[in-house]
C-alpha cells in the first residue's frame, strides 16, 4: 500500500507530539515555589506559600536557634512539635533578602521534628510556621549575629 | 550526599548532609568583580518503600552544604532509602542509603 505524502507527513506529526507528550512528565519538576521563595518580605512570602500571613502565635511550635551567633553562615536551627496532623515545617529569616528559607513537607507518618543550617545576612527574627489541620501557628526568637568574632 | 539511617522502636532517624556550594548569586567575587551566579539546591525529597516520606524545599539562605536532620515512622534495618536533589541550574544528585 502506497502511502501519500499527506498521511506521511500526518503520520510524523502525531509520532512527535505522542513523544512530547511521554518526555514532559519526565523533565517537568515538582513545584518549587518560587514566588515565595522570591518574596523580600516576610509578609509576602508567608501569602505566596500559604495563601494567608494570619499566624497565631503558639508555644506548642518548639524552634530550637541559638541567642547568639557567631557565624551568621551556618546557624544551626531545630523545629518540632507535638501537633497532631501537622502538613509542613517553614522557617523565615525576617531580614534576610529573601525571608523564605527552607520549607518541609511533612507527609502522614513523617515526625514533625526537623533540624537544618540556615544563613543568616544580620541579626534578625527566626520565625518557624508549622501548618497543621488547614491552621498556621508560629514561633519567633531573635538571633543575635556577631560581627568580627569579637562577641560584641 | 552522606547519608546516615538508623532505625530505633519503629522510628527512622535520617541525616543528610549534601555537598553544594549554595551560591546565593549576590556574592562578588574579589579579583575579576563579578557577580557569582547563583546555584543552590531548589527541592530535596527522601523516599522509602516507594513513598516519599521528606520533602525540603530551599532558597539561597540555607548554609553551604546543607545539613538536614528528620524522621519517619517504620522503616526496616538493611532497607535502602532513595534521596535525590535538584538545583537551579538542573544538576541532580541521587543517592540509596541503607538503613541500619
Amino acid at each position: 500500500m502506497a502511502i501519500s505524502r499527506r498521511k506521511f507527513l500526518n503520520m510524523l506529526t502525531i509520532g512527535s507530539a505522542a513523544c512530547l507528550t511521554l518526555l514532559t512528565p519526565i523533565s517537568a519538576f515538582a513545584a518549587w515555589a518560587s514566588d515565595a521563595f522570591n518574596a523580600t518580605k516576610p509578609e509576602d512570602a508567608y501569602k505566596n506559600l500559604f495563601g494567608s500571613s494570619d499566624l497565631a502565635q503558639s508555644d506548642e511550635v518548639k524552634l530550637k536557634v541559638p541567642k547568639i551567633a557567631e557565624n551568621g553562615g551556618a546557624v544551626p536551627v531545630s523545629v518540632k512539635t507535638s501537633m497532631k496532623n501537622v502538613e509542613s515545617i517553614s522557617i523565615f529569616v525576617k531580614d534576610n533578602p529573601q525571608p523564605l528559607t527552607a520549607t518541609f513537607q511533612i507527609p502522614a507518618g513523617t515526625i514533625p521534628d526537623i533540624s537544618t543550617r540556615i544563613r543568616l545576612a544580620q541579626t534578625s527574627t527566626v520565625t518557624a510556621v508549622i501548618k497543621a489541620g488547614g491552621k498556621l501557628y508560629s514561633k519567633s526568637q531573635e538571633v543575635k549575629v556577631t560581627i568580627g568574632g569579637c562577641g560584641g | 550526599m552522606k547519608v546516615k539511617a538508623k532505625v530505633k522502636n519503629n522510628i527512622t532517624t535520617v541525616r543528610v548532609l549534601a555537598k553544594h556550594p549554595m551560591e546565593t548569586g549576590r556574592r562578588v567575587n574579589k579579583e575579576t568583580g563579578e557577580k557569582i551566579p547563583a546555584k543552590y539546591i531548589q527541592e530535596l525529597t527522601c523516599e522509602y518503600d516507594d513513598k516519599v516520606v521528606f520533602v525540603a524545599q530551599f532558597g539561597t539562605s540555607v548554609s553551604q552544604n546543607p545539613y538536614l536532620a528528620f524522621s519517619f515512622e517504620g522503616g526496616k534495618k538493611g532497607d535502602a532509602l532513595q534521596l535525590r536533589w535538584n538545583d537551579n541550574t538542573g544538576d541532580v544528585e541521587k543517592t540509596e542509603a541503607k538503613i541500619k
